[in-house]
């Protein structure tokens, strides 16, 4: 089985063939170093479950989110109706991406300008894997770690999905010990409404900063996160906090992944 | 001479509910300067919402301190209105106590209730005037918390003691009536002895006045209202009604745009045609000042009661910076009043060299949001902040070009490469060949 392989839209297109899903990558799963292991961690997973799944390769562009939570919903829109072309000439019925801004625009903004499918968190995806039982993990090398997860907040608050990253720890057997602030109250990294793209406001400290300081209470030996932009923003936490060698930050996907490394 | 108390009640009681109303009306006006936005929809819901969220206090207890003394003081301010109804047709009519003539033990029940009911006013008065005076909780001490904001927190709790002691006192001195027939009363006759030994006739205009302070106290505070962020004991229902029901996360749709945007992608579109003459002026894109917002934000700013839960939830706030989601509701009134009083002088708005924008909140603050919804989320009557962050971002990215350069950059990005940093779309699945 080759497992990080990965066919296109548009190959299965020729071979007049449909997937089961399409696996969304968005911008920083397929540009960001660190998001680029996270894409092919969840595409291994993928495979190993046997799952028909495309990618849209080249013909993928941005969802417009940043654009939009920046105030340009000209270009928000703009982009958003050339996906939709895109991804209604496929006839895509399922969509899964492991960012939850993309997530988050697809699902909730996308259906009022024609592009109307299931969307899921690649967390939501995976969780039905298990419960169907074509995805099998075991704890492994997670069996009692402590292990504390960050809400994205547009995965939280914003869609209101807290559970499925947290069934798929559990599955780890690991120790999960919540920070003080989680769930509906969990404490953004400081990404969002495209502040990745931008330095602060003035301020006397740095968001990721405050909510890695609030991880490390729980005294986690791994951070999980759910979003590509949470994962950049805590491992810059904890580089500030000087804790690279005692702490790791993870997507979910990453630690089930993991757990299959021989 | 009995009916001249009657009278100058009556007359009293008129002029207090005309000038309340007047100034009532004001604020509805203020309301629907706003846009139209339809939030009739999915009645059922919204019942439901407003039955949990309003009536139930659901979001109020999520901090069990604050939403405990609320609910007394909530319980206590709607029940004990039964009494007040009592004594206006007591005061109108000059009767006294109407409803125990008819009610007769279940009256000294429901008086002994209310009497309890009180006593929890108090107590709760108490402790948020410790909260705010005392202890100190950060929230109240904010900036935005300065000058009237502090005062009129304080006076609305004064207030209600001042109320609730005339309320208790008046019983008090009438369970030393040789004809009291109502009592025994629980709290107030704890309070009796304090007024043994007086004349009857002293015990009669006792009574008489602190029944008058109660009333005309009722009377000065529901004046009050208008001026103050206590207006929220009118406005905190209909706003959780009017509340959004969509998933946070989701965004409003310009329709303005979306029609722009499908006109610029059709390739049959005639590109001279020219915009039809009899067509509306173009509508401002985003919100600059009060009257671009919709008028469900504009009833939010009136509804919210400075609380500060949002502020204390927000990543930006808590981090030092400037943006607070409770300055941006208190902004919102202040500007909006001044806009009412614009329209009060002369008939309607006319353009006063001010707004919103600028003038009230600045570019700092609205850059500085994550938006993260925790403000949303703390809200205990469904105010949305965020929402007007996000309109008044549009008129500066759409209508002023001004966002931050690196948002500019981004956004550049985003339209050339279509990623928002500067890779080729042809490297997309570039991911796949490095397994």
């Amino acid at each position: 089985m080759e497992l990080n392989n990965a066919k296109t839209m548009a190959e299965y297109a020729s071979a007049g063939e449909k997937p089961e899903v399409l696996f969304w990558v968005g911008c920083a799963g397929s540009f960001d170093d660190r998001a680029k292991k996270v894409t092919r961690s969840f595409v291994r997973l993928l495979n190993r479950a046997g799952v028909q799944f495309a990618v849209l390769g080249t013909e993928e562009s941005c969802t417009g989110d940043p654009a939009k939570r920046a105030g340009n919903e000209f270009l928000f829109q703009m982009q958003a109706m050339m996906n939709i072309e895109v991804l209604n000439g496929y006839d895509v019925q399922k969509v899964v991406t492991a960012c939850p801004h993309c997530f988050n625009t697809l699902k909730n903004e996308y259906p009022q300008l024609g592009g109307k499918y299931t969307v899921l968190h690649h967390t939501q995806f995976l969780r039905t894997l298990l419960n169907d039982g074509r995805l099998k993990v075991e704890g492994g090398e997670y069996k009692g770690k402590r292990i504390t997860f960050h809400d994205p907040c547009y995965l939280g608050r914003a869609n209101d999905e807290y559970e499925a990253p947290r069934a798929l720890l559990s599955e780890l057997e690991s120790n999960i010990s919540e920070m003080k602030s989680c769930k509906e109250k969990g404490l953004c990294c400081g990404a969002g409404g495209a502040q990745m793209f931008k330095e602060p406001e003035k301020g006397n400290k740095d968001v990721n900063v405050e909510r890695t300081e609030q991880a490390l209470e729980t005294n986690p030996e791994i951070i999980a996160v759910g979003c590509p932009f949470c994962n950049t923003m805590i491992t810059d936490g904890i580089k500030a906090k000087e804790k690279e060698a005692s702490v790791k930050v993870y997507d979910v996907s990453e630690l089930l992944d993991n757990t299959f490394k021989q | 001479m009995e009916w001249i108390d009657n009278v100058i009640f009556t007359v009293i009681l008129a002029l207090a509910s005309f000038l309340f109303a007047k100034n009532a009306n004001k604020i509805r006006r203020n309301i629907f300067l706003g846009k139209e936005i339809n939030r009739s929809d999915r009645k059922g819901e919204r019942w439901a919402l407003m039955a949990k969220v309003a009536l139930g206090q659901s979001k109020m207890v999520v901090r069990p301190v604050a939403g405990f003394f609320h609910i007394l003081i909530y319980v206590g301010f709607v029940l004990i209105n039964i009494e007040v109804l009592e004594i206006l047709i007591d005061g109108i009519f000059g009767t006294h106590r109407v409803f125990s003539s008819f009610l007769g033990g279940i009256y000294t029940l429901a008086i002994n209730f209310f009497e309890i009911l009180a006593v929890g006013v108090i107590l709760a008065c108490l402790v948020f005037l410790a909260r705010r005076v005392l202890v100190k909780i950060k929230r109240f001490h904010s900036p935005e918390m300065k000058g009237w904001a502090s005062s009129d927190a304080k006076n609305i709790l004064y207030i209600e003691l001042a109320l609730m002691y005339a309320l208790l006192l008046m019983n008090a001195v009438e369970s030393n009536f040789d004809s009291e027939t109502v009592g025994p009363f629980l709290i107030s006759g704890l309070i009796a002895p304090l007024f043994n030994g007086l004349e009857q006739s002293s015990l009669h205009i006792l009574e008489r006045t602190f029944w008058w302070l109660h009333i005309l106290g009722i009377l000065a505070f529901l004046n009050y209202l208008p001026f103050s962020k206590h207006f929220h004991i009118f406005l905190s229902f209909p706003n959780v009604w009017y509340a959004n029901l969509d998933q946070k996360g989701r965004f409003s749709n310009m329709e303005s745009v979306t029609e722009e945007v499908k006109k610029m992608m059709d390739p049959n579109a005639d590109p001279y045609a020219a915009p039809d003459p009899n067509a509306p002026p173009p509508e401002r894109f985003g919100a600059k000042d009060v009257m671009d917002l919709n008028w469900v934000q504009l009833m939010n700013a009136y509804s919210c009661t400075e609380c500060g839960r949002c502020t204390s939830e927000c990543p930006a706030n808590q981090t030092g910076k400037k943006l607070s989601p409770r300055k941006i509701m208190m902004d919102t009134r202040d500007r909006l009043d001044e806009v009412g009083k614009v329209i009060d002088k002369k008939g309607s708005f006319i353009d006063d060299g001010r707004s919103l924008l600028d003038d009230f909140i600045s570019r700092e603050e609205l850059w500085a949001c994550t938006t993260c919804n925790a403000c949303v989320q703390a809200c205990p009557i469904g105010i949305d902040p965020l929402s007007i962050i996000i309109e008044m971002r549009r008129y500066l990215v759409m209508e002023e070009s001004a966002a931050p350069q690196e948002l500019n950059l981004m956004m550049a990005n985003v339209e050339n490469n279509a990623a928002p940093w500067q890779f080729a779309q042809a490297d997309r699945l570039n991911w796949l060949e490095e397994a």
